[in-house]
Order: structure tokens, then sequence, then C-alpha cells
């Protein structure tokens, strides 16, 4: 039903000639769609493209098992800590100034001031943000992409989508990933390999400090896509909704007596 | 003989009075212990469990180390008697908890409970300097089901900690978690699909027996 009301506006932008055809085009859609649905059992109205998302899942999956995990494991292993949490607080000294402009496109003048606070510190106390300064002085860290900006604008997360390499998303993330690239600093170096060598480092550097909690997962979660999903979305719209989002309908208490 | 008559009554009236002042002291004397246990609000509680939980760890080598059978006994001791895991559970389960007998949801109950305490073993384990902030509670006097707010600070981003908490029927008898959230997540939200897709293919013994093969799986790594 979205999809159709979706496609409308530009349907009549069109014209009635090709109008007829679009319909089919998003008739056939529905159609496979709905089939694919089909295979799937359990239905959650978040989740219209599970089949799809489904594939994509395990597919990034089979690529963590065999290189991103491993990789991030010997990575945890031969480093000493004190690298590893220099190599961690340099990213996300890049990530406070991204977090800082989104902060300040929330209009929220405290955490965007902490936010261009911490990159100034740690920046130059910090030694290139290498050390977290900032935290020991006790300017906390209000982590924003573009994708929440959208979200306290208003913009509705839409479906749940799994995105190849790089997990979890929702079709408003998914939208915001270009300006997201552009937010991010080390897209923005012009030496090749160096900016290859920094987003890989980047990459590992991330697996590694979540190898526990993917353990925790494996071991708390029945079905790792149905965990993994519905952790996502209401963390996205807990963040979304600043910690404290409305109650969503919630079931009654099927153990209390009638 | 009248005389004596009045003054017995007198005698009686003023026994009777101090007897009464007697009973209201001890009453009151008595009463004081427990009306810490009648009035504790459910922010208090949460408080106390957290703040006496991330001492215990602190203090316990073998829990950082990740000694399941401690952290076991730790929340069997400490934290289940707050807890009505039977709600808990019976909304994970969603509307099939009517239709199983007693006996599948004790087992439910049972699975369940191994399956989350050994999950939050390796969390627990991960506590150092950690202390609690409790954020303010807004409820009614009259609320029978409240939202307590928390945040857990360390070195860096604090851990948002949430909990849904019901009031017990009967006086004094205080308040029972029965959902609670960490970063936005909720626990039971986050079993709810997962349950019932397994009801669904399986039914609900066929979910009894995929929790217990997950635990003895988890078991083993452990």
């Amino acid at each position: 039903m979205n999809m159709v009301k979706l496609t409308h506006p530009v349907v009549a932008v069109r014209g009635p000639a090709r109008r007829s055809a679009m319909v089919r085009v998003v008739l056939l859609t529905l159609v496979v769609v709905l089939q694919a649905c089909s295979a799937v059992p359990y239905k959650d109205p978040r989740d219209p493209m599970e089949s799809w998302n489904r594939s994509v899942f395990k597919f990034n999956d089979a690529v963590d098992v065999a290189v991103v995990k491993p990789v991030a494991t010997a990575y945890r292993d031969v480093l000493p800590h004190w690298v590893r949490t220099g190599v961690g607080n340099f990213f996300n000294n890049l990530e406070d100034l991204w977090s800082g402009v989104n902060n300040a496109l929330q209009f929220r003048a405290l955490d965007t001031a902490d936010s261009f606070g911490r990159f100034v510190v740690n920046t130059t106390m910090g030694f290139g943000g290498l050390l977290d300064v900032a935290s020991e002085m006790g300017m906390e860290r209000h982590p924003a992409n573009f994708g929440l900006t959208l979200g306290r604008w208003g913009v509705g997360s839409g479906p749940f989508v799994v995105i190849p390499l790089l997990g979890s998303s929702t079709l408003r993330d998914t939208a915001a990933l270009s300006i997201e690239y552009k937010g991010n600093l080390v897209r923005s170096i012009n030496d090749d390999s160096t900016r290859n060598a920094l987003t890989v480092l980047n990459l590992v550097d991330t697996r590694a400090s979540f190898l526990k909690a993917g353990e925790v997962v494996e071991g708390a979660a029945l079905d790792k896509y149905s965990f993994t999903r519905d952790a996502y979305l209401q963390r996205r719209r807990n963040q979304v909704y600043d910690g404290n989002p409305p109650d969503e309908e919630s079931a009654p208490d099927p153990s209390a007596p009638d | 003989m009248r005389v004596y008559k009045r003054r017995d009554i007198k005698m009686k009236r003023t026994f009777l009075r101090q007897t009464l002042v007697l009973l209201t002291l001890a009453t009151a004397v008595m009463a004081a212990p427990m009306a810490y246990a009648v009035d504790e609000a459910p922010d208090a509680l949460i408080k106390r469990l957290s703040v006496d939980v991330l001492e215990t760890i602190k203090n316990d080598k073998a829990i950082r180390a990740g000694d399941t059978a401690k952290v076991v006994a730790l929340v069997d001791s400490r934290i289940m008697p707050n807890v009505n895991f039977q709600r808990m559970t019976a909304s994970a389960v969603g509307p099939a908890w009517r239709q199983a007998s007693p006996e599948q949801q004790k087992r439910l109950q049972e699975e369940f409970k191994i399956l989350l305490v050994r999950t939050y073993a390796g969390a627990l384990a991960q506590v150092t300097d950690q202390t609690v902030n409790m954020k303010p509670l807004r409820a009614a006097a009259e609320d029978k089901e409240v939202l307590v707010r928390s945040e857990i600070k360390g070195s860096g981003e604090s851990i948002q900690l949430d909990y849904r908490l019901e009031k017990t029927p009967g006086q004094g008898a205080g308040w029972r978690i029965y959902n609670l959230n960490v970063l936005g997540v909720w626990l039971v939200e986050t079993y709810r699909s997962q349950f019932a897709q397994e009801i669904n293919a399986k039914g609900v013994d066929g979910l009894i027996a995929t929790l217990t093969e997950r635990n003895k799986a988890n078991g083993k790594k452990a």
C-alpha cells in the first residue's frame, strides 16, 4: 500500500500515458515482494522486506566470520590495550566533529558545545585525538549522525533494511548515507592509500570493540536476525526520542488472571 | 459502696488510658522498621538494588573473572526476589502463554531465566568503577505500574538502564520489576518475535526445546 502511495505523485507528474506502465511495474513489484514475504511465517510490520534482508544478513555474517572477525580478533590479541584505546579515541574524535554538526542541526546547544569542545580539547591537548582528555574533564560524548538528525526533524524511520557489508539500517538512515559520507573526515583525505588504510583500521578497531558484544548476541539470541533487528529498531527509536520514547501499544500481561 | 464504685471506675479508666498510650507507643516503635518496607518507593528500590549489586561485584574477584555460578547465586539472592519473572516470561511468550500448561509455563520460566542470567553474567563481569545515577521519577502516588529510569556512569558515555515495575497487590508487598531496558532496548520486546517465530513453527514445546538446547550449548562454551 505504501509503495503505491509513494509512487503516486511521480505518476501524476509524468502524465497518464506512462501511468499504466508504472502501475503495472508497481503491481508486479508488490506481487514479487508479497510472494517473498509469504516465505516468512511470522511477519513483522516494521520489516516488509524480511526475506531479502535475511539473505543480506546471512551474506554479511559469512563475510564477518570469514574475514572481519578473525582480523579483529588478531588485532585485539596482538596490540596492547593502550594502542587500541588510542586508535579508538582517534576515530571517536573525528566522529565528535560530525556529531557537533548534527547536534547543531538538531538545535541542541549543550550537546553541540560538548561535541565541538571535545574535538578542540582532544585534538590539541590530546595529541590529535589519541588521548581522550575531554572525558576526564567531564565533557560527555553525544554521538549523532545525519540519520538521527532526520529522525529528530520528524522523518519516520521507514522499514528495516540490511545493507550489504554495513549491516542494520532503516530506509531513513540509508537515505542519509550519502550525507554521512560527506561528514566522514577519513573519506575526505586525498591520498588514496592513507584513506583506505584508515578506513580499514577504523573498521577493524570498531569490530574489535564489539567482539564481546558479538559473543553475547551469539549466546542470547534464538534467531540472530530477529534479535538484531528488534534491538536495532528499539535502540534507534530510543535515540530519536532522546532516551524517553512514547509507549508503543503494550500488550497486556498474559499471566494476569481475568 | 457508691464512692468505692466511682473510684473503681476512675481507676479503671486511668488504667485503660495508660494501656492505650503504651500500646500506641509500642506499635509505633515496632512498626518503624516495617514502615521502611511499606513505603520504599520504586526508584528507591532500584537505587538500593543497583548500588548493592555494583558493590558486591566490585568486591568479588570471582564474579569479575566471569564465574557464572557466582553470578547465578548473586542474581538469585539479590535480584530475583524483586522480579516478577512469571510476568516477564509470559509477556515475551505472548498470547500462547494462556494456552500453555502449568508444567510448560514452569519449564519456559526456568529455561528463559538460565538464558538471561548467562547473558547478563558477561555484562556484570565488566563492572569496574561504575556508579548509578537515578533520574527523576514521574509517577502519581496511586500508580500501579511505573517506569524507573537510571544511568550507569563510568568513563565515557553513560549507559541508559530503565525498569518497569508493578506494585504487588497487598499492603507493604513492595514493587517488582517486570521488564528492563539497556540503551533503550527492552528485554521482553527483543524476545517477543523470536519466541513467536518458534511457537508458530514448532509450538510451545518446540520453544522449550530450542531454549534448552541453546542453554546447553552456552554451558559448554563457558
